[in-house]
């Protein structure tokens, strides 16, 4: 599997590294020897399900959390040593926080900016993330995705080169999910960083120039989203089930042409494909042969869900 | 106003405008909140003035009140009482002869008046109304016998001002909310951010933790000095309350409880993770004080072995300290001593406070 960097990267375009990065809570260890490089102007997303250990990958890179082992350094810096100097440099949105009900959204990001030398204006920022029309309006009166909107407007306030986001759209409908990658590509666009955890694959896909994707605290991938889904060797999946007590041999639905891996679930079968247009036919072949009928039959290109459900043998939305 | 000061004043309030500080910002936001708040608003505003009314109008001065006189119901006692409603001031009540032995003993008749020749005082000497009772009851006896007064008195009846129950209740009142509005505006506030992970996001930025703390104490004096100027105007308004000593002395003993009460909050909820947990804390600290420390009685009543760990409670020497300045009208030397003690809560958990914070 593809790893990433391996060649050699001038240092001062490395926006965050670490080698090693480790966290135990008791008897569970959190995160398991995480090795991590995210270059600057580049959007990198941890992808994986929840419980894979990427809220606290990301707050130890944040400085929140200390790691029991491991090296990181964060835009050339050292939390121990650096704290001061590097906090004002970094923007930072984190998954579970409620602002204050009874604060306007002005009255929020001018609290916010207030605590950074530099940075833009609070219309500015109002603008940025399209909520000039919500300027008086109390924070509880916002829909989820003007809060999550406001929450990256917080983060921007000092004008951060290095931007981190935890799971920013969980739970928002698709409309608001695209408002919000609108103000994330533009600030990509004016070379800023950002590494963004995410349980979407669509999300990763649309946002990331490569991604992460975490297990069991542990990094089992890492690439383009592109070179992720060529490494299963196949651009199509096949999922269907037969009616009736009808069992496919095993062995006969592995050689189907153009077949490259397999997996049964109760009664559904999904299989992963090269070759679309002579592995159906096969099929219905086959079915015909056994004398079963389908009961369900889809085909869709292969995507980071299927990348993850071949490593791990779980569907990515699975908790 | 000079044109150079003008300038000056105009330059300041733009650079406020355009580069907000952190400080400032944080205290407005917390009073923002607070003050959108309606429940909170009426617990530390509406609150103590519902009880400053109630209580005021249940203890209330009533003029002078008639001596109670129990006469035994048997042959006599009309002659008695028409002697008792001749002289007035009398409320005379009939004893029937069985309850005799009881009814001095349960205070239905602080004098009892065994009708005869001559008549009988049963009284208790130990009871000073039922000694002034037994001396009114001889008078108008006496006179309505044929004594006559060797001389007519001139009587100047003197009402002290600063002397009534509620004269004294309200500065107990105030001593009492300003622990409530100081514990409960830190506690509640830094418990509050910290359960929705909001002290976790603002430890995200490059704020100063001293500012944060430093903007809960700020907005704490702001609503003080509101709170102070209600309750001591709504007592002087509605029940003629005035404060003997000087009004800054007052604000000075008023400042020295809500830093020390500011601080115990921010100690109480320096580990906190939820509201609830914070508000058992605080009720649990709270509870033996509006009992102990003299708020609605004199302290004085509890034995004597514990007055010392009650004259150390931080709201017994706030309420004596408020007294001494509002009724007896003393300057703030006097109560050196309670602001002394104060000042050692107040400093000692700040102090923990600080050890012990957790930021998420």
């Amino acid at each position: 599997m593809y790893h990433g960097y391996n060649g050699p990267v001038a240092p001062e375009s490395v926006a965050l590294q670490c080698r090693g990065l480790s966290k135990r809570y008791g008897d569970v260890t959190a995160v398991d020897g995480v090795d991590l490089t995210v270059l600057r102007g580049e959007c990198f997303g941890l992808l994986g399900p929840n419980g894979a250990g990427k809220t606290t990958t990301i707050e130890i890179l944040e400085g929140l959390l200390p790691a029991d082992a491991g090296q990181l350094s964060v835009l050339g810096q050292q939390w121990a040593r650096d704290a001061t100097s590097l906090r004002p440099r970094l923007g930072i949105q984190l998954q579970d926080t409620q602002l204050a009900d009874k604060l306007t959204v002005h009255e929020t990001l001018r609290l916010f900016r207030s605590f950074y030398r530099t940075g833009p204006t609070v219309d500015a920022l109002l603008d940025t993330v399209a909520l000039g029309a919500k300027r008086d309006a109390w924070v509880s009166t916002l829909s989820g995705g003007q809060t999550q909107r406001l929450s990256v407007a917080c983060a921007l306030a000092g004008q951060p080169e290095l931007l981190f986001l935890d799971e920013p759209t969980t739970g928002l409908d698709p409309q608001s999910r695209r408002q919000l990658w609108a103000v994330l590509e533009e600030f990509r666009r004016q070379g800023g960083t950002i590494l963004v955890t995410t349980h979407y694959m669509d999300e990763a896909h649309a946002l990331c120039d490569r991604v992460g994707i975490m297990d069991h605290g542990r990094l089992i991938a890492l690439g383009t989203p592109r070179e992720l889904v060529a490494s299963l060797g196949a651009d199509h999946v096949v999922e269907f089930a037969v009616t009736g007590g009808v069992a496919l041999a095993d062995a006969a639905v592995r050689q189907l042409a153009g077949v490259r891996d397999w997996r049964r679930e109760g009664a559904h079968l999904s299989l992963a494909t090269s070759e679309l247009h002579l592995t159906v036919p096969a099929l219905l072949d086959l079915l015909r042969a056994h004398g079963a009928t389908l009961s369900q039959l889809t085909t869709h290109s292969a995507t980071l869900d299927d990348v993850f459900v071949t490593l791990t043998g779980r569907q990515l939305g699975d908790e | 106003m000079s044109e150079r000061a003008r300038r000056g004043w105009r330059d300041g309030l733009q650079g406020w405008w355009n580069h907000p500080h952190p400080l400032i910002e944080l205290t407005l936001s917390r009073g923002r909140q607070f003050l959108r708040d309606p429940e909170a608003v009426f617990w530390v505003f509406g609150f103590p003035l519902i009880m400053t009314f109630a209580l005021g109008i249940a203890f209330r001065s009533r003029g002078p009140e008639p001596v109670i006189a129990g006469v035994v119901d048997q042959a006599g006692s009309d002659q008695i009482t028409a002697a008792l409603e001749r002289a007035g001031g009398f409320t005379v009540r009939l004893i029937a002869i069985a309850d005799v032995e009881r009814a001095v003993r349960d205070g239905r008749a602080p004098v009892l008046i065994v009708p005869g020749t001559p008549p009988t005082y049963r009284f208790d000497e130990a009871r000073p109304e039922s000694q002034v009772a037994r001396l009114a009851v001889d008078r108008a006896l006496q006179w309505a016998a044929g004594r006559r007064d060797a001389f007519t008195p001139i009587e100047q009846p003197v009402q002290t001002v600063g002397s009534r129950y509620i004269d004294w209740l309200v500065p107990g009142l105030l001593g009492m909310n300003i622990m409530g509005s100081g514990m409960w505006g830190v506690g509640f506030a830094i418990v509050q951010a910290r359960s929705k992970k909001l002290l976790k996001r603002l430890v995200a930025t490059p704020m100063s933790k001293a500012h944060y703390l430093l903007s809960q104490v700020l907005s704490l004096l702001l609503f003080l000095g509101l709170e102070v100027t209600v309750i001591v105007g709504f007592a002087w308004v509605a029940f003629d309350v005035t404060v003997q000593g000087a009004l800054w002395s007052l604000g000075v003993v008023a400042l020295f409880g809500a830093l020390a009460f500011g601080g115990l909050g921010l100690l109480l909820a320096s580990r906190a993770r939820t509201v609830e947990a914070v508000s058992g804390l605080m009720n649990l600290v709270m509870l033996p004080m509006w009992v102990l420390s003299g708020v609605f009685f004199a302290a004085t009543n509890f034995p004597d072995v514990m007055l010392p760990a009650i004259r150390a409670l931080p709201l017994t020497a706030l309420v004596d300290a408020l007294r001494v300045v509002s009724n007896e009208g003393q300057p703030l030397s006097t109560v050196a001593p309670e602001l002394g003690v104060l000042t050692a809560w107040g400093v000692v958990s700040f102090a923990l406070s600080l050890r012990w914070f957790r930021w998420q």
